[in-house]
């Protein structure tokens, strides 16, 4: 076969292929934007009659047909930000023993089976923390909790075993691996270079840890922080399960609350009228919202990570 | 498309059995999840009856009305009446086609079932989060030689919207100013104060598990749980056990020909053995429907569920809908329901 042919018949498959890829990555857009398309103008009843109010207001009543969506971002955030402050020092332990701790015989099980809990379906994290979890914590901690720590408000509450505090433990138990396997990531892009000058001015382990390595991570640890809790905020069934799903705000962490996910899960089948409809509308809308401003922030910094190899450096 | 179709048919006839699957057709309904259990055992003893296949797809009593008003279905199901105005808006009629109870259960050490007896204005007033403890006074004068504990009632409520709630809320709104002001009734309210389960079996597991609660559940679910469950004051002043013929009798007791639309509820019925919060789950069909041949299917299958059912529904724990009453529904069917002038039912 000549040549040439072989070329002309290359160039009509990579403008096909350059078409085809175009196209895939324009459907990606396109379906995007009429996700958004929708989320509005199904929300648009809504939005009409409650305006901004519906950000402040937390009143849910499906009966009067008014809504505001103020407990529902609060339990979003606040179980998000339970979750956060549990699975980072945990995660990031993890992925600094897998990077520069671990014998080389376990490195491998042990970031196995990280990577294997994220596997685990989230219905199973919500039957597991239903089941198992709650009546345990309901017997053994949260009572001990309001005794010893009850002088913080945070720590007050029924000792139900369901509600925003047991919320955020089983979302730091889902979020963990995704933290984990992006830190241990990040933490082997660290050139192994400045950790050997580390050494060679004497460092120890814990130093070269802390003053070279998470410095040299640090925008992207931030970025696995922020990926964690992107997963955090939009997690249904596991939180359905467990966050108690009461339409209130209160500080008193141990008492039931509601997210906008565990609202959407268990209102939107049986929401007849078309403001109450609206209004889950108006509630996915908001969080579609705060996830993809939250992931984005993730983006960006994991990117300006990765795009600055040696000029970063400790500090 | 309409070469599936025929794909689909040809399937249909080698796999289906020709004569029977076309004599009998596929019927489509959607809507209410309690009674889907009962509506998937019906449909398959119906199957293997006559040929004829029922679809039910328990997507929510708001989906089944939906979908029947936008005539994508052959019949709708909802657990809560649609009013009679809204039926007469989208030309449909409505049939009750099984009774549920719903049955206060409890959690509290040493109180066994059907000990607790609470009135409407106890049970109310816990709902409410007036009622806080145990041994308030409200249920401890009701409740005489029962220890009651000096701790806080937790309560449970549904968490999803539910015909389960319809019934439950729907009583108290009847039985309790104070909740009519407050609350009043719905698939989902704003409750005062609790707790929320997703499901029956999520109120029942939460009252399992957490001392102290009281909430709410279907009848069936009571039973399988093994809850220890509430008698409950009826409108005639005696405490009744949650039981079939508990519900039977309020569904017998109440006026179905003299209420428009059949809208009946069951709430607080009167008669001596009447249950007071029960509630019928319905199904929903076009006065003029897109397929007259399916919705004689649909009235076939329903006609045969009220008369040979019966057990059926009662092994599953459902209540069936009384003789006298079901013969108002085939009624109405007949007159009601016409395709191009001619009535689609006959007996």
């Amino acid at each position: 076969m000549p040549i040439s042919d072989g070329h002309k018949s290359g160039h009509a498959a990579d403008a096909a292929f350059k078409g085809v890829s175009f196209f895939f990555a324009f459907a990606v857009m396109a379906l995007l934007s009429a996700i958004i398309f929708v989320l509005i103008k199904e929300s648009w009843l809504s939005i009409g009659k409650f305006g901004l109010g519906f950000l402040v207001s937390s009143t849910w009543d499906p009966v009067q047909g008014v809504f505001g969506a103020l407990p529902a971002v609060w339990g979003t955030v606040v179980s998000s930000v339970i979750a956060i402050i549990i699975a980072v020092p945990i995660s990031l332990g993890n992925a600094i023993f897998l990077t520069e701790t671990a014998p080389k015989g376990i490195k491998g099980p042990i970031g196995a089976a990280i990577e294997l809990l994220a596997s685990i379906p989230s219905i199973i994290y919500g039957m597991w923390g239903l089941f198992v979890f709650a009546p345990f914590i309901a017997e053994n901690v949260e009572p001990f909790m309001i005794e010893r720590l009850g002088f913080i408000p945070l720590f007050r509450g029924a000792p139900l075993g369901v509600g925003m505090l047991p919320a955020g433990f089983i979302l730091a138990i889902m979020i963990i691996p995704f933290i984990s396997s992006v830190a241990r990531d990040v933490f082997l892009m660290v050139p192994p270079i400045l950790k050997e000058s580390g050494y060679a001015v004497g460092a120890t382990k814990w130093e070269v840890i802390w003053k070279v390595v998470i410095p040299f991570a640090k925008s992207g640890i931030m970025g696995a922080v922020i990926l964690g809790l992107g997963r955090a905020l939009g997690e249904t069934m596991a939180v359905t399960f467990i966050i108690g799903n009461s339409q209130r705000i209160s500080l008193e962490l141990l008492n039931p609350g509601t997210s906008i996910s565990a609202a959407l899960a268990n209102e939107f089948t049986e929401a007849v009228e078309d403001i109450y409809l609206s209004s889950l509308v108006e509630l996915g809308l908001i969080l579609f919202v705060i996830t993809f401003v939250v992931l984005a922030a993730a983006k960006l910094m994991i990117a300006r990570s990765s795009y600055r190899p040696y000029s970063g450096g400790a500090r | 498309m309409k070469k599936y179709l025929n794909i689909l048919i040809v399937l249909t006839v080698c796999f289906g059995g020709a004569s029977i699957a076309f004599a009998a057709g596929l019927i489509n309904g959607a809507g209410a999840t309690f009674p889907y259990p009962l509506y998937a055992k019906w449909a398959y003893e119906y199957n293997k009856k006559t040929g004829a296949k029922m679809n039910y797809q328990s997507i929510g009593s708001g989906g089944g009305i939906k979908q029947i008003k936008a005539k994508t279905v052959d019949f709708g199901a909802s657990d809560a009446p649609l009013t009679a105005k809204d039926l007469d808006d989208s030309g449909l009629i409505q049939f009750p086609m099984a009774v549920g109870g719903v049955v206060p259960v409890v959690n509290i050490a040493g109180v066994k079932s059907g000990q607790m007896k609470l009135s409407a204005e106890a049970l109310s007033d816990v709902y409410l989060g007036k009622i806080k403890k145990w041994n308030d006074v409200k249920i401890a004068s009701l409740n005489p030689g029962v220890t009651l504990p000096d701790d806080s009632i937790t309560v449970v409520h549904r968490s999803d919207g539910s015909g389960t709630t319809w019934i439950f809320t729907n009583y108290l709104d009847k039985v309790s100013k104070g909740w009519h002001e407050k609350v009043g009734f719905g698939t989902a309210v704003d409750w005062p104060t609790g707790v929320g389960g997703k499901g029956n079996e999520g109120v029942a597991t939460y009252v399992k598990r957490i001392k102290n609660t009281i909430g709410y559940v279907e009848y069936a679910y009571a039973i399988q749980n093994k809850l220890a469950h509430a008698r409950m004051e009826n409108k005639e002043k005696n405490f009744v056990e949650p039981s079939m013929e508990g519900f039977m009798a309020a569904a017998a007791n109440a006026d179905w020909k003299g209420t428009p639309g059949f809208a009946v509820v069951l709430t607080d019925q009167g008669g001596k053995n009447a249950w007071p919060i029960a509630g019928a789950t319905f199904i929903i069909v076009q006065k003029a429907p897109a397929s007259c041949a399916n919705t004689k299917e649909v009235f076939g299958f329903f006609d045969w569920a009220y008369r040979d059912g019966v057990d059926m529904a009662k092994s599953l724990d459902y209540v069936p809908i009384p003789q006298p009453v079901y013969t108002v529904m085939e009624d109405a069917w007949a007159k009601e329901v016409k395709c191009g002038g001619q009535g689609v039912w006959k007996r």
